[in-house]
C-alpha cells in the first residue's frame, strides 16, 4: 500500500457514517487497501500522473455555508439539490419528490433497496477510485422510478466547493434506478467557488431498467487547480435508452470513466463528450461500452479542443462479446490542436467476438483549417476572434444535439468563454 | 470619405504561390463605379489574382505595386482590407460547421463598422438586414441559423456570398467565378444581387468563362488574363468575340 493510500484510508474513516453501508464502504476499503498502486506504466494510467493527487494530504472538508445560490447555476425549471463541500444544502435545495432520497435521510424500506443496488453496476474492483469514493462515503442520492414513472422536472444536482482553506476531498455519489418505462432527466454540475483546490471524487451509478429512457448530462467546469477523479457506471436493460452528455474544461488533472453495458438487447446508448483543456491542464476521459447481449446501438462521440500546453487523453474501447449479434456501434474522436505543444493521445478500441456485427470507429487530429481561418479573416474578423470561433464550432455541434435548451442556452456562453476571456473574441458567439 | 479617382491600380503586378510565379507583370486599373470582367483560360491566375488582393496567406507578392482607396494594399493584414471595403467572394466557400450564418455576418459587419468609426447595428435591427438579404438571392431564413455554408449545395453557397457581400457593403467586390455551377435562375439572383448594389462609388471584378452572366451584369471592360497577365482589354464586345474564338490566339500573342 502507498502512502497515499494509507492516507485516504485515514480519510475514509473521518467520513460521517452511515451505519447501515458500513460493510460496502468496509468491502471497498480493503480492496483499496489491496490494490498496487498506478504508475506511468499501468496501462490505464499511462498519459496521466497521479502526482499532484499523491502529494497532497487530503481531509474531508468542515461544513460551510453559502450566502446565497452561485451565479454559475443553470437557471432551470428543476428539482434541485445542492451540495455544499460534500454536505447536503436545504436551504438551496428544493422539495425533494418522493422518488428522490438521501442516503443520510433514507427509510429503512429505502436503505434496503439503496443496499440492494449500490455498487451493482458501477464494477468497483476495476475503478481504483471507486473503491475510494465508498469507502470514504457521507452522503448520497437516491433517485428511484418505479415503473413507468416519469419525472416532470429535471433533477438537477449541484456539487459546489467554497474554499475552506485546506485541502479538501469532496466525495459525491448518485444512484439512478429507473424501473420499467420510467423516465428522467438528470443533471450533475460540479463548480468551484474559488481558486482553491480541492478533489472530487464523484460516482454515478445509472440502472436503467427495460424500456425506461434517461438523459444524464454531467458538466465539470471547475476551477484549474482542482482535481477530478469521477465515474459513470451505466447497465441498460432491454430496450432501454441511455443519452449521455459530458463535457469537461481542463484542471490539474481530471480523469473521468464512464463505464456502460448493454446488458439487456435492443437498448441503445447515445454519448457525447466534450474536452476542452487549455495552459497546462489535463483531462482524460477512459470510455468502456460493453455489448454483452444482441440488437444493441452504441453512438458515441467525443470532441476536444486541446491549447496551449494542455494534454488530453481520450481511451475509447466497445467490446462487443461473442453473444452480441448484431450490435450496430460507431465511435468517433476528434481533436482540434490549437497550439503546437498541445497533446492528445487518442485511442479507439473496438474489440469484437461476434461475427454478425457493423462497427466503426475513427479518430482525427488537426489544427485550425487554414482556410476556414482565413475565410473568416477576409470578412473583416480579426485572427484572435477567428481562432475561437473556429474552435468554438468544432465542439457546438455537439452542443446544437442537446436535447433540454436551458442547457444548451446555459453552456453556449461558458463555452465560449473557455476558448477566450477577452469579451470581443467572445461576444459575436454569446447571445440567445 | 474617400477622395481618390482610382478603386484599385495594380501596377507590374508578380505573385508566386509555392515558389511557383503565377502573376507576371499584371496591370488592372479600376475606377469607383466601373465593373470589370476578367475572363480567361483555366489555370491563368485569376483566382490568384483574388487571393493576393484579397491578402490569402502563401500568395506572395514578389513584385509590382497594388494601391487601393489611395492606400498601398500590399501593406494591410487581410482582416484590415476587408474592413476598408475589400471583398472577394470565394469560387470554392468554404463550410464551417457550428458557426452559423448569422454569428459570420454579424461579426463581420461590427467588425468593417467599428473600422470605419460607425456604431454597430442593434442585434433586432442587424437580424431585419439580414432577412433582407436572405430574401434578395432566394435564400430562406432558416440558413442564417445554419453552419456557414454547412451542407449547402453549390448554389446556395454562392448566393450565401452574395448576402455577405450585401451586409457588408463594400467598395470593392471581386467575384470569382461566382456564376459557375449556378442555373439560370440562381444566376439572375446572383446578377440582381450585384445590380441592386452597384452604385457611383462601388466597383466590381466579375471573373468568369461565361459571357452568359455579361447579359445580366453588363461590364464597362472586359479583359483576358493569360499566363498570369492581362494580354487583351476592350469593352463587352470582347466577350462575345472570346465566346466564338476561345482564348488560344490570344495566349499565343501573351507568350
Ligand atoms: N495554393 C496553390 N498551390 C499551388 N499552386 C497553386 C495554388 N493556387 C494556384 N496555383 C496554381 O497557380 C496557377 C493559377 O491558378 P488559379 O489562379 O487558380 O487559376 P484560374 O483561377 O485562372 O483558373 C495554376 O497553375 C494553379 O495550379
Ligand atoms: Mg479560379
Amino acid at each position: 500500500m502507498s502512502e497515499f493510500q494509507s492516507h485516504a484510508l485515514m480519510l475514509a474513516q473521518q467520513s460521517k457514517g452511515l451505519a447501515w453501508l458500513n460493510d460496502a464502504k468496509q468491502a471497498c476499503a480493503n480492496l483499496w487497501q489491496a490494490e498496487k498502486w498506478p504508475t506511468r506504466k499501468t496501462e490505464a494510467w499511462r498519459y496521466t500522473s497521479l502526482q499532484s493527487l499523491e502529494s497532497t494530504l487530503w481531509s474531508v472538508p468542515s461544513e460551510a455555508q453559502l450566502d446565497g445560490l452561485p451565479d454559475e447555476l443553470m437557471a432551470l425549471d428543476a428539482t434541485r439539490l445542492v451540495f455544499v463541500n460534500g454536505n447536503f444544502s436545504s436551504q438551496f435545495s428544493s422539495e425533494l419528490p418522493e422518488s428522490l432520497t438521501l442516503f443520510s435521510q433514507a427509510s429503512p424500506a429505502e436503505q434496503q433497496a439503496i443496499l440492494t443496488k449500490f455498487n451493482q453496476v458501477a464494477k468497483v474492483e476495476k475503478h481504483l477510485f471507486s473503491q475510494l469514493n465508498t469507502a470514504a462515503l457521507g452522503e448520497g442520492v437516491f433517485l428511484n422510478l418505479s415503473a413507468n414513472q416519469r419525472l416532470e422536472k429535471p433533477v438537477y444536482v449541484v456539487y459546489i466547493h467554497t474554499d475552506t482553506g485546506a485541502s479538501d476531498y469532496v466525495g459525491s455519489r448518485l444512484l439512478v434506478s429507473l424501473e420499467t418505462s420510467a423516465e428522467a432527466v438528470v443533471i450533475e454540475h460540479f463548480i468551484t467557488l474559488s481558486d482553491a483546490s480541492p478533489m472530487f471524487n464523484a460516482v454515478t451509478e445509472l440502472d436503467i431498467g427495460e424500456n425506461a429512457k434517461l438523459k444524464h448530462y454531467r458538466i465539470s467546469m471547475e476551477s484549474e487547480q482542482s482535481l477530478h477523479l469521477g465515474s459513470v457506471h451505466a447497465a441498460l436493460h432491454a430496450n432501454s435508452q441511455l443519452t449521455g452528455f459530458t463535457l469537461a474544461t481542463g484542471s490539474r488533472l481530471k480523469r473521468i470513466d464512464y463505464h456502460v453495458r448493454h446488458v439487456g438487447s435492443g437498448a441503445d446508448l447515445d454519448l457525447q463528450g466534450i474536452y476542452l483543456p487549455k495552459h497546462n491542464q489535463r483531462v482524460d476521459y477512459h470510455t468502456n461500452v460493453e455489448h454483452c447481449v444482441p440488437h444493441c446501438t452504441t453512438n458515441e462521440v467525443f470532441r476536444g479542443v486541446i491549447s496551449d500546453t494542455a494534454k488530453a487523453v481520450f481511451n475509447g474501447r466497445i467490446h462487443i462479446h461473442q453473444d452480441a449479434q448484431k450490435t450496430l456501434a460507431e465511435m468517433s474522436n476528434r481533436n482540434l490542436l490549437t497550439s503546437n505543444r498541445a497533446e492528445i493521445n487518442t485511442k479507439p478500441e473496438l474489440e469484437i467476438y461476434a461475427d454478425d456485427v457493423k462497427c466503426a470507429h475513427g479518430a482525427t487530429i488537426s489544427q485550425l483549417n487554414d482556410e476556414s481561418l482565413f475565410y473568416l479573416v477576409s470578412r473583416g474578423i480579426s485572427e484572435a476572434e477567428a481562432r475561437v470561433m473556429l474552435s468554438f464550432g468544432f465542439v457546438n455541434e455537439l452542443v446544437e444535439n442537446i436535447a433540454v435548451e436551458d442547457i444548451k442556452v446555459w453552456l453556449r456562453p461558458r463555452m465560449a468563454k473557455a476558448f477566450g476571456q477577452n469579451d470581443d473574441v467572445v461576444r459575436h458567439l454569446i447571445h440567445d | 470619405m474617400f477622395v481618390s479617382d482610382t478603386m484599385l491600380k495594380i501596377n507590374d503586378l508578380c505573385a508566386k504561390v509555392e515558389d511557383k510565379e503565377i502573376l507576371r507583370q499584371l496591370n488592372l486599373e479600376v475606377k469607383p463605379g466601373e465593373i470589370h470582367a476578367i475572363m480567361g483560360p483555366n489555370g491563368a491566375g485569376k483566382s490568384t489574382l483574388g487571393n493576393v488582393l484579397s491578402g490569402r496567406p502563401g500568395y506572395e507578392a514578389t513584385a509590382g505595386h497594388i494601391e487601393f482607396k489611395g492606400q498601398n494594399l500590399l501593406e494591410m493584414d487581410p482582416e484590415i482590407r476587408a474592413r476598408e471595403g475589400l471583398f472577394l467572394a470565394f469560387q470554392y466557400p468554404v463550410e464551417i460547421p457550428g458557426v452559423s450564418n448569422m454569428e459570420l455576418l454579424k461579426a463581420s459587419v461590427d467588425a468593417r463598422r467599428a473600422h470605419a468609426g460607425l456604431e454597430e447595428y442593434s442585434a433586432i435591427d442587424f437580424m431585419k438586414m439580414a432577412r433582407e438579404a436572405c430574401k434578395a438571392v432566394n435564400l430562406d431564413q432558416s440558413f442564417l441559423k445554419r453552419g456557414v455554408n454547412e451542407g449547402f449545395s453549390g448554389g446556395e453557397k454562392k448566393r450565401n456570398e452574395i448576402m455577405q457581400m450585401m451586409l457588408l457593403e463594400p467598395s470593392l467586390c471581386i467575384l470569382d467565378e461566382t456564376d459557375s455551377g449556378l442555373d439560370i435562375d440562381a444566376l439572375q439572383v446572383v446578377a440582381n444581387g450585384v445590380n441592386a448594389m452597384r452604385s457611383a462609388d462601388r466597383s466590381f471584378i466579375v471573373v468568369t468563362h461565361y459571357q452568359r452572366l455579361l447579359d445580366y451584369i453588363v461590364p464597362d471592360y472586359v479583359h483576358v488574363l493569360a499566363n498570369g497577365r492581362i494580354v487583351k482589354s476592350g469593352d463587352k464586345s470582347l466577350a462575345l468575340e472570346l465566346e466564338a474564338k476561345g482564348y488560344s490566339w490570344l495566349e499565343n500573342e501573351a507568350v
